[in-house]
């Protein structure tokens, strides 16, 4: 029934019973993920809330191959694996690496950049929950300023979130998008085109995380809409260069509602000791970028 | 799946409850009231947000609606995203509704 309503795959691959918190960002959009991509696929990731996702050996929660690695080994990983594969032939099977932002903002970046560079035929995923949650919610690269982490426990995190988007988009990568979980079907649908394109893909996942973001997991996907809402997170897509804003940021970008950052920073617990001026400062990074958005768009 | 390849030295194999039953970790769980629930209203496959928004799958969307409560964690998600406000959350204990 849901798949004439949504037109999505039907069929899930994450099984229920699987070792994520409750309310986990990730969970929502992986099962997304999963859907599009379907049947012909591997994923290989590294030490991350996905790895306890998908569960401890001898059971897995998933039912598409998968591969461990190591963290900052993942694009080295999916690289390996597109090699393996050609050389047996398999050129039907779609390689995915999928990171958290630790593992692909900090530690992961030489590889993925390495693999983008030389055109590896994967779909690089990085989900974003804006800090090493596995681990204890330390800060990462991708934190955002002004958020309390157990590494920033004092003055919260200082610097400005890192543009890991205009990164990738420099290695000219035939498709690069990004997403949310608050709103699946776009998500759903921008995996499905990924996996038709050959070549390097890249891939942000923005997932809201309750035990590191301080929020009531009841309230997932409404952050997730929140943070696109106030612009924190755009949602876009860039084929061979064109950049075109989808779903939800589209309409926000044609009727110029955007909300403003605040109504998305009150609601997480990370946030609470952030100043009046960290506050200023981090709607100045969203509009900065907001109007560089609106410029490519119309361009 | 069950073919055993003799390179890998750990594989790990699909199963249900990974983690065991995941709806021990409940302390609210997700009642539907079928009056309110715009699909059972209509007769016919409508709205099913709730089943769009389960980060964990465990939501059927059939007619009416079916919750597997022995995998359900207890989010609150469904509750918190049903335009009919058909699903509310029941403390644990309580009886239904
Ligand atoms: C080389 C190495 N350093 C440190 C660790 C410990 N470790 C395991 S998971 C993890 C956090 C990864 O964070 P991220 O990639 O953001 O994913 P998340 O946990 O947020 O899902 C760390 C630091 C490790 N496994 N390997
Ligand atoms: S820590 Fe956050 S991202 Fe990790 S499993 Fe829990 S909710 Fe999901
Ligand atoms: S979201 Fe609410 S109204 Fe819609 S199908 Fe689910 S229970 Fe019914
Ligand atoms: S409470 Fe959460 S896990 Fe349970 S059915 Fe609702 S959305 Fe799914």
């Amino acid at each position: 029934m849901p798949e004439n309503l949504f037109k999505v795959n039907i069929e899930e691959y994450m099984l229920p019973g699987q070792r994520a918190c409750q309310g986990c960002g990730l969970s929502l959009a992986y099962r997304y993920v999963l859907k599009a991509l379907r049947e012909n696929t591997i994923v290989t990731f590294p030490a991350c809330c996905l790895t306890v996702l998908h569960g401890l050996y001898p059971t897995t929660s998933v039912t598409i191959p998968a591969l461990n690695c190591t963290l900052a080994s993942t694009a080295a990983s999916a690289s390996g694996l597109v090699a393996g594969l050609n050389a047996v032939n398999r050129t039907d099977i779609t390689v995915v690496a999928i990171a958290g932002d630790g593992g692909t903002f900090d530690m992961g970046i030489q590889a993925l950049s390495g693999a983008a560079e030389r055109g590896t035929d994967f779909i690089y995923v990085c989900y974003d929950n804006e800090g090493y949650m596995n681990t204890g919610t330390q800060r990462s690269s991708a934190t955002p300023m002004g958020a309390l982490t157990s590494t920033t426990p004092v003055l919260t995190k200082q610097q400005p979130k890192k543009d890991m988007l205009r990164i990738m988009e420099a290695h000219d990568l035939p498709y690069l998008a990004t997403t949310s979980p608050a709103y699946p079907i776009d998500l759903y649908d921008k995996f499905v085109k990924a996996k038709r394109i050959k070549g390097a893909r890249y891939m942000q996942i923005a997932v809201p995380c309750p035990p590191g973001w301080g929020y009531a997991p009841k309230d997932t996907v409404r952050i997730g809409r929140l943070a696109v809402e106030t612009g924190i997170v755009a949602l876009f897509e860039i084929e061979d260069g064109k950049f075109r804003f989808t779903g939800r940021t589209k309409t926000l970008a044609e009727k110029g509602n955007k909300l403003p950052v605040i109504n998305y920073v009150e609601r997480q617990g990370r946030f609470r000791k952030m100043s009046i001026e960290q506050l200023r400062q981090l709607q100045r990074w969203v509009d900065t970028r907001w109007n560089e958005y609106l410029k490519r768009a119309e361009g | 799946m069950k073919k055993k390849d003799t390179n890998i030295s750990a594989m790990a194999t699909p199963a249900v409850g990974e983690a065991g039953k995941t709806g021990d970790w409940r302390d609210m769980r997700p009642v539907c009231d079928h009056s309110k629930c715009i699909p059972s209203i209509k007769k016919k496959a409508a709205c099913f947000l709730c089943w769009l928004y389960c980060p964990e799958g465990v939501i059927k969307a059939t007619i009416p609606l079916e919750i597997d409560l022995e995998y359900c964690k207890g989010c609150g998600i469904c509750a918190e995203e049903c335009p009919g406000k058909a699903i509310t959350m029941v403390n644990e204990g309580e009886k239904n509704g």
